[in-house]
């Protein structure tokens, strides 16, 4: 469903240091009064990216976008787009349009008026706007109801309109507020596939803002996850989810089991962290930027352990725990197991249901061992 | 359900307490006896009548003329202070403001002419104007009234108007004052009207204030059915009445639709 990983550095203009970024946003602040909505944020977005801002209410994406768009001006820094300085230029004449969270669909307008509305503002011909309103609505499939009015259509055609509304001006950059949230979940998973494949046709730039993060994930060419006003960490999808930067990160984006522990053997090509809570220590199959005795923390994903009647070997004597099964969540494809550990620790392990009603599945209260491979965990030091 | 007998019982007697004196008012206005409670059969020669007499219909078009100027200048003042209120959510003295804004909507009308009266005769004598008291002092006293009414109204369409539509336009090319012409003015203009209509009809129907205010040779249509009914009741009021009830029916119906019509589009999501 997302946009197929593309192979060459070419399509991956951020890993290329020379790349240069279409849009430029550097050391941006936003006060409201004494509370900074955005602080210090800079991020380079590149030409033909489907770019995410990911983070819960409060988190300053929303502040972020309308700055973009020209709503609220930064208290400090730029805002360059396309090589132009953008920071204090009415949203009239920016190159960029929006799709609205609430969809913003003009009530006493009908569908074609209100895709025309920006040609119209432009003072394009007639005939051309006739010509490019049609266009548009074939391209989000509502040929049929150029004539209705808003509150004739339902929450997914408004959708639509309102997409096809802000692609009319044919912008170079197109800015979306939570552009599926108001839709359910079934169609939500259909317009998402379409989103992504108007976007791939028109080569568009899109920066998407969002809460949901399975949205992001299956979008996004990259995610910036904000935090406070801040961007905790920027990267693909892939980087975000197993490998986060940070505690905040790791917890945010999908489920974690997070522990603390103490560096024992630091090493260039190993390390070993002693975690009371987990019971036994870790053995991490790769260097990490820490020092003896450090305080850090060492996050897994609840898919990334492995539980067993039989004891494993472990690896170097490490990397295995012990404990009991208390819960079990079976959600049809998977089942979530939660084990208590001896040490008192409660562990989340998700198990694929690979066999079908298997009457050998680890059950309630069974004695189990928990185990996980050297490089599955992510060592945390913020 | 069996339907019950008592249900519209109630709602008639409900009706007849409210619209039992207008309907024998519009009744007798079709009177052909000069005594006004006595019927002698059916006649419009009091219409006739009506409109052979200049005092009454100078009085009716001097109250036209108050009511729409009144209800205009109130249109203007409560739509500012309606965006101010709606729009302007944080400003020294809003509280204040809001407060005063809907005074006189509580503020009894005897109060409200006396002030405005005394306020008159200070500033003639103090700054010389305005000079006399006349059609201007009645129409700056119905456009004060009348403003918080528009006000009310004006602030509550204000109120659920989805500031991402102006936005939108912005987004899309749109000058501020372009976006206020074609997305603001069309989606607030049912609460306009109403506004309009309310003040107007409101305008027309004062007798308090206005008599307060007036001064010689400018007495609104109230003031004169009113002196007129203190010297025994003539039937040619009753034709007027009946014509000034068609017209504040007329009124009231057409804000009522416009309103109706604004709403459920909204509610229907």
């Amino acid at each position: 469903m997302a946009k197929k990983p593309p192979l060459a550095i070419d399509t991956r203009p951020w890993r290329d240091p020379k790349a240069k970024p279409f849009v430029r946003i550097r050391n941006v602040t936003k006060k409201f009064g004494d509370v900074s909505a955005v602080h210090d944020v800079s991020l380079d977005i590149y030409k033909s990216e489907l770019f995410c801002l990911l983070g819960g209410s409060g988190s300053g994406k929303s502040t972020l976008l309308r700055m973009l768009a020209g709503f609220e001006t930064p208290t400090s820094g730029t805002i360059e787009i396309d090589g132009q300085d953008m920071t204090q230029v009415a949203p009239y004449n920016r190159p960029v349009n929006m799709m609205f969270q609430s969809y913003a669909l003009f009530p006493h307008m009908n569908v074609e008026q209100n895709i025309a509305y920006g040609l119209k503002r432009d003072g394009l011909p007639r005939a051309e706007i006739a010509a490019r309103v049609a266009e548009l609505l074939a391209l989000v499939k509502l040929q049929d109801y150029g004539a209705r009015k808003p509150h004739q259509l339902s929450g997914g055609q408004r959708q639509r309109v309102a997409l096809a509304r802000a692609l009319a001006k044919r912008p170079k950059l197109l800015l979306l507020d939570e552009p599926l949230g108001a839709l359910d979940k079934k169609l939500r998973e259909e317009t998402q596939f379409e989103l992504v494949k108007i976007q791939e046709t028109l080569g568009v730039t899109f920066i998407v803002v969002t809460h949901d993060q399975e949205e992001a994930m299956s979008l996004a060419t990259r995610i910036g996850v904000m935090n406070q006003g801040e961007i905790a960490m920027i990267g693909e999808p892939t980087d975000i989810y197993e490998f986060p930067n940070s505690k905040f990160v790791a917890n945010f984006i999908g489920s974690a089991n997070m522990v603390e522990g103490v560096v024992t053997e630091d090493e260039p090509d190993h390390v070993r962290i002693r975690s009371a809570e987990l019971g036994c220590d870790i053995h991490v199959g790769h260097g990490v930027d820490c020092a003896p005795d450090q305080l850090l923390w060492w996050a897994i994903r609840p898919e990334k352990l492995h539980l067993s009647r039989d004891k494993p070997a472990g690896i170097h004597g490490a990397n295995v725990t012990h404990g009991m099964v208390e819960d079990i969540g079976y959600l049809g494809d998977m089942s979530v197991y939660q084990v208590l550990l001896d040490s008192g620790m409660r562990l989340r392990v998700t198990q694929t249901n690979t066999v079908r009603g298997n009457p050998d599945a680890i059950t309630w209260d069974e004695q189990v061992y928990v185990t996980w491979g050297d490089t599955s965990g992510s060592v945390l030091t913020v | 359900m069996r339907r019950g007998w008592f249900l519209p019982i109630a709602a008639s007697l409900g009706f007849a307490f409210l619209y039992a004196p207008i309907v024998s008012l519009v009744i007798f206005s079709f009177n052909e006896s000069k005594l006004v409670t006595v019927w002698s059969g059916f006649s419009t020669k009091w219409y006739g009548e009506l409109f052979s007499d200049p005092q009454l219909l100078g009085a009716a078009w001097l109250s036209l003329q108050i009511a729409a100027i009144s209800a205009s200048i109130a249109l203007v003042l409560g739509t500012l202070a309606a965006v101010a209120l709606v729009r302007f959510r944080r400003f020294k003295g809003r509280t204040l403001f809001s407060g005063m804004v809907s005074a006189p909507l509580v503020m009894p009308d005897v109060i409200t002419g006396l002030a405005l009266l005394l306020l008159f005769v200070a500033m003639e004598s103090t700054l010389g104007w305005p000079q006399g008291r006349g059609m201007l002092t009645i129409v700056i006293a119905h456009a004060t009234f009348c403003t918080a009414y528009v006000c009310v109204v004006v602030q509550s369409r204000l109120s659920d108007f989805d500031r991402s539509l102006e936005e939108a336009a912005m987004d899309l090319g749109a000058s501020p004052l372009r976006t206020f012409f074609d997305i603001t003015l069309p989606i607030i203009a049912p609460a306009l009207v109403s506004g309009w209509l309310l003040g107007f009809t409101l305008s027309l129907d004062d007798l308090v204030i206005a008599s307060f205010v007036s001064g010689p040779g400018s007495s609104t249509l109230p003031m004169v059915i009113f002196s007129k009914v203190k010297l025994g009741v003539s039937p040619d009021v009753n034709a007027l009445a009946t014509i000034i009830i068609a017209i504040v029916a007329l009124g009231v119906l057409i804000a009522t639709i416009l309103q109706l019509r604004a709403r459920p589009k909204k509610a229907r999501g």
